[in-house]
């Protein structure tokens, strides 16, 4: 499946047994890659679908997916110039995005 | 997300109902909210409005920060005219993960094998265009020249909801085509809704740079309430 079917991707992924989360970019300010409402999916065994900026954060978001399948907590993370993070995983291309990451299913 | 919201979400999606689901950030409480539906409450008409924009984003309800997610169907894009355009138009649409359909009672330009995969239609253009279904959603291009054609396409694309509607032609096929329809009584300001000489000004000479300016243009429509 394709990027533009993250949802039933989740879907198939829940269908054979596997955990999922799923990441929303729900906030963006200034030249963010991907608008609000963008999702990545991510499983238990680190398949992933979607995207929810350039490429830059993909990996921090699907680290923390892992945690979040675990607990079944929910989380808003920040990306951008202005997080400590930006050091690690920062947007190249300067702007800013919230994402919430929840489980599926 | 909770599975049943999940499936409810999927299956809209496959049946090209417009859904979107909306997310309370602080606990993950959620909605599914059926955008056909009138709303209940302030939250549903958020999520409408939304939709109406095509813009996912943050909204404040009963003092909470909550997230919209707006599924809309994908753009659908009517070509009048199997014509050579239509070919890498269709495709690229395709690429766009748009929904496409070629209308052409000439059964030897509208078929299979010129049009793999993409949707066929031989009727006359007006009642292929009723059978199709045109939404908010749809862009109708007309690619024909001939106005037996294009012009029942054009007529019933102005009756019609479409957020876009173009006509291939040089400024001289198409003044005689806007001619003919206000004969037919349609207004200056229906008549103002077909963009022609059609697509953007980019120097386009092949059919695959014609229907780049064509998409382009239609994308510029689409978007043209963002940001």
């Amino acid at each position: 499946m394709d990027d533009d079917h993250v949802l039933e991707q989740a879907e198939a992924w829940l269908a054979q047994g596997r955990k999922v989360a799923l990441a929303t970019v729900v906030k963006t300010w200034g030249s963010a890659p991907r608008p609000a409402g963008s999702q990545l999916a991510i499983n238990d065994q680190g398949a992933f679908v979607g995207s929810v900026s350039g490429g830059c954060i993909e990996g921090a978001v699907a680290a923390e997916a892992q945690q979040i399948m675990a607990s079944g907590e929910v989380v808003t993370l920040s990306f951008g110039v202005s997080n400590e993070q930006a050091w690690e995983v920062g947007l190249a291309c300067g702007g800013q995005i919230e994402v919430f990451v929840e489980r599926v299913g | 997300m909770k599975l049943e919201s999940l499936k409810a979400l999927t299956a809209a999606r496959a049946a090209g109902r417009e859904i979107a689901i909306a997310t309370r950030l602080a606990t993950g409480e959620e909605r599914v909210i059926d955008l056909t539906r009138p709303p209940g409450d302030d939250l549903d008409a958020l999520a409408v409005r939304a939709a109406a924009r095509d813009e996912s984003g943050p909204a404040e309800f009963q003092g909470e920060s909550w997230f919209i997610n707006v599924f809309n169907p994908p753009v659908a894009l009517v070509i009048v005219g199997a014509v050579h355009i239509a070919q890498p138009l269709s495709r690229m649409a395709a690429a766009l993960g748009w929904r496409v359909s070629v209308i052409d009672p000439r059964t030897a330009f509208a078929s299979e094998a010129r049009f793999p995969g993409v949707t066929l239609s031989h009727a006359w253009p007006d009642e292929a265009l009723a059978e199709i279904g045109v939404t908010g959603r749809t862009a109708v291009v007309t690619l024909t020249h001939d106005p037996k054609l294009d012009d029942p396409a054009l007529q019933e694309a102005l009756r019609s909801r479409a957020f876009y509607v173009g006509a291939l032609g040089s400024r001289k096929t198409h003044a005689a085509r806007l001619a003919r329809l206000a004969a037919a009584g349609f207004s200056d300001e229906a008549v103002s809704r077909i963009r022609g000489p059609v697509g953007l000004a980019i120097n386009a000479r092949s059919p695959g740079e014609i229907a780049v300016s064509i998409l382009a243009q239609i994308v510029e429509t689409l978007r043209a309430g963002a940001r």
